[in-house]
């Protein structure tokens, strides 16, 4: 690639919006989850990660029948769905950027990346997904890819020491594939 | 070679694994691709598959050579090699042939060159200093960052395909466990403490005491878990391992189960290593499938069920009361230490909990038996202690080195100094726990006791290494965040005094600070290390008290000079192009905010209203002509610096 056409930003493609996933269907794959663990308290957490990773955020729909299958208090739903970092209770986009900030990309430069993406795909981390739906941005606490450092990971990709200026290319690998 | 359905007894068990070896003598050649995250992402899956093909390309060359897949010759896909900085890796055995940086279309070379002519390929070979032209090694034993180790821990990793039961019971897995069957349970504990084996996770705690006690508690059922929650930022060690040794964890829980008369037990793994949760169910269907998790367990009477589960992402986690509240579905909140886990733990009964790292010696220990084990570190650190060492070091990687060895030889012998030979600033050990250390600490002795009197402490593994680009301001600040983010908020002086501090420490890299904001915030510190309710609360001000202690001058600058000497602390901070700017025009052109102008081939400016410090145009300057200025002073080359190679870059 030259460096001219390196240096343009990303055509900006206009996905068709898409709804969230219908919640119809969402019945049906909560039962086969419900289905692998014993129903009790001891199997929430686990639950609740097949859960976010069937239908990609934890609605408070989802929470409501978690709640009466386990038989736990919906309360204690709410509480442990929002002391741990991997549940969101918001719905997110299609892919998953997770910027890694732990202490070897803090100090490679891990922040600036975060910054910058923020900017570059008009969402905070953490917060709302794009208005195409497509990404969804996010801060960890170390993916334990610290020999990459500034490491990102999006989806099972994980992309090493990178800069500022190479995240157009990451954006743009991930906006085609 | 398939596997009896099931292992009746011990007997049985050591006859295969003889079998598997005699079987392997013939093999003339292995070829190990890296499969760690590290290599991966440098396309280390392309570069096998590759291998593959090439191989199949080259059948009737090799067979000429005495070379037959699968036979003589075997292509596997390991776990971390652990030098993750030369990645992807690939090496060639059992001539220790270590190809450094290979790329996908290397493949046809290395089965060309190596198998079919027994020939190096030079120019993959490592490289063993930066300067071209510079001597290569020819195996990894001339590589100091893999002569100077010594693997325990590690001993598999690296070496075996994590998926494949053969090869690690070819590498001597499971003879530790079948020697531990031979033993009587209170000998195989004895044989622990004996060994001075200490917890890995960061108190070292005698592994052997802690099981004795457990014992000594008269109950029905007693837990045993792994500790797989690694949530310091800066470490991997329980991750390569879970991920690229799946079995050898377990055959140390084995052990343990067999000792302690646990019938159950847990690995509780960060949701984060999604590849470790996979290897280790792979592992675990494989064991019971052939009867080494189960019922009567090679026929000695034993039973162990073993199951694995995902933590929640909470730092909190790592602390072994929350963990056992979150694996009984509940908010990960560590209760008060006057209960102690071996009486009380998992469900209100006694449990034995253990790092991934400490289990994973267990074997070893079994096997080599506790007087060699208690031969190799300190009077007080015995074995070795897996570090990953990261930052801003040249040889990032993980490393296994005995107990005792300074920090100075492990970052500047194993680790090959600093990154671009900048000056050395600090050491940051035992994550958001622990504390960072100045140059003239190097020479400290790293084992539990030594680091923690210099205030910092060795804690499960993690050593940052910082250069002169680091703010240590910026770094307290980071961990205080980091704490606030993960604090459980059960307890005040945790919960509250980290966010005072944390807003203290934002005004002064704000260049809003004023001197009294130190006092106040050792004042917070002393109140959250003596008032909190769990270990990490404890901890938790050390990142900052520690670099208060070594490093005051830097948050003085801050104050008093609004200046951030490392050029990190963007409020103190602007960029200017300077006069030798050669007017390429590409700063200007990747610049978000269009706030640089100037003509071609002319002095570039930016208009500082519009700048929004992000760096972009220092990153891209093919001259490095752009200063970052802080306090009135050009305060420069906040990363590496790389000239015309940059521009090389650009342009690829």
């Amino acid at each position: 690639m030259t460096a001219k056409a390196k240096t343009k930003a990303p055509a900006k493609k206009k996905a068709p919006a898409k709804e969230q996933p219908v919640e119809a269907d969402m019945n049906g794959k909560l039962d086969a989850i419900f289905e692998k663990y014993p129903k009790d308290e001891s199997s929430l957490i686990m639950v609740l990660q097949d859960v976010q990773d069937t239908i990609n955020w934890l609605s408070p729909e989802a929470m409501d029948r978690v709640a009466e299958e386990l038989n736990v208090p919906r309360a204690r739903v709410q509480s442990v769905a929002t002391f741990y970092r991997s549940f969101s209770l918001e719905p997110r986009g299609k892919k998953l950027i997770k910027v890694c900030m732990g202490t070897a990309c803090h100090v490679r430069g891990a922040p600036i990346l975060v910054d910058e993406l923020e900017r570059k795909l008009g969402v905070k981390a953490g917060g709302a997904p794009t208005c195409d739906n497509h990404f969804s941005l996010e801060t960890v606490n170390c993916v334990g890819a610290c020999a990459l450092a500034p490491a990102i990971v999006v989806g099972e990709e994980y992309y090493s020491k990178q800069t500022p200026s190479t995240l157009d290319k990451l954006l743009k690998k991930e906006r085609e594939s | 070679m398939t596997a009896p359905k099931t292992f009746k007894n011990a007997k049985a068990l050591l006859d295969y694994a003889k079998k598997v070896r005699e079987s392997r003598k013939i093999r003339k050649r292995e070829i190990r691709v890296c499969g760690g995250p590290g290599c991966v992402a440098g396309g280390s899956r392309k570069i096998y598959e590759e291998i593959g093909q090439e191989i199949d390309a080259h059948a009737a060359e090799l067979k000429a050579a005495g070379l037959e897949l699968d036979v003589t010759l075997v292509k596997k896909c390991t776990g971390c090699h652990g030098m993750c900085e030369a990645g992807p890796i690939v090496t060639v055995e059992p001539d220790s042939i270590f190809y450094a940086h290979t790329k996908p279309g290397d493949a046809k070379k290395i089965v060309e060159e190596t198998l079919v002519k027994g020939e190096l390929v030079e120019d993959l070979l490592y490289r063993l200093c930066d300067r071209k032209g510079g001597d290569r090694a020819h195996t990894y034993h001339d590589i100091p960052f893999y002569a100077l180790q010594q693997r325990i821990a590690l001993r598999n990793v690296g070496t075996i395909d994590p998926t494949d039961f053969d090869d690690f019971i070819a590498a001597g897995g499971l003879e530790g466990f079948t020697k531990a069957l031979a033993m009587k349970p209170e000998e195989v504990i004895e044989e622990v403490e004996k060994s001075g084996l200490r917890g890995r996770g960061g108190a070292g705690f005698p592994a052997g005491r802690k099981w004795k006690s457990a014992v000594r508690v008269k109950k029905d059922r007693v837990w045993i878990i792994c500790n797989g929650d690694e949530g310091d930022p800066g470490a991997f060690m329980d991750r390569t391992i879970m991920d690229s040794d799946p079995y050898s964890v377990i055959e140390g829980m084995l052990i343990g189960a067999y000792a302690l008369g646990a019938t159950e037990g847990y690995i509780y793994v960060r949701h984060e290593y999604p590849l470790a949760v996979k290897h280790l169910t792979m592992a675990i269907e494989r064991l019971t499938a052939i009867g080494l998790l189960g019922d009567n367990i090679l026929g000695s009477g034993m039973s162990f069920r073993l199951k694995i589960s995902r933590g929640g992402g909470a730092f909190v986690c790592g602390e072994s009361s929350a963990l056992m509240r979150s694996l009984e579905g509940k908010v990960g909140e560590p209760r008060a230490k006057y209960v102690r886990s071996v009486e009380k733990g998992l469900n209100d009964e006694p449990t034995v909990l253990n790092n991934v790292e400490t289990w994973v010696c267990v074997p070893a220990i079994m096997n080599k038996g506790a007087d060699w084990f208690s031969s190799i570190g300190t009077p007080t650190s015995k074995g070795t202690k897996v570090f990953s060492l990261v930052g801003k070091v040249r040889h990032t990687g993980l490393v296994e080195v005995p107990m005792g060895r300074t920090l100075r030889e492990i970052i500047y012998n194993v680790g090959g100094g600093i990154l671009n030979d900048r000056p050395f600033k600090a050491v940051q050990t035992g994550g958001p726990s622990g504390g960072c250390l100045p140059a003239d600490k190097l020479d400290l002795s790293v084992d539990f006791d030594t680091l923690t009197r210099a205030g910092a402490m060795m804690g499960s593994g993690g050593m940052v290494v910082m250069d002169d680009r680091t703010c240590m301001v910026d770094v307290a600040k980071y961990f205080t965040k980091f704490l606030i983010d993960e604090s459980c908020g059960k307890c005040v002086p945790c919960r509250e005094g980290l966010r005072q501090t944390y807003e203290l420490l934002d005004k002064i890299t704000r260049g809003e600070g004023e001197m009294e904001d130190l006092d106040k915030i050792e004042k917070l510190c002393h109140t959250m290390e003596v008032a909190s309710l769990c270990g990490l609360g404890k901890s938790a001000p050390y990142p900052v008290t520690s670099t208060l202690q070594y490093f005051r001058d830097e948050y003085i600058a801050h104050i008093k000079d609004k200046k951030c000497e490392a050029g990190v602390c963007k409020p103190l901070i602007h960029y200017e192009i300077n006069k030798n700017c050669i007017g390429c025009k590409l700063c200007k052109k990747r610049c978000p905010t269009e706030a640089i102008s100037g003509e071609n081939k002319k002095l570039h400016v930016i208009d500082q209203d519009k700048c929004i410090t992000c760096g972009i145009c220092y990153d891209v300057c093919p001259v490095d002509t752009v200063d970052i200025i802080s306090g009135g002073e050009v305060v420069n080359n906040r990363l590496e610096p790389t000239g015309k190679a940059k521009l090389a870059a650009t342009k690829a």
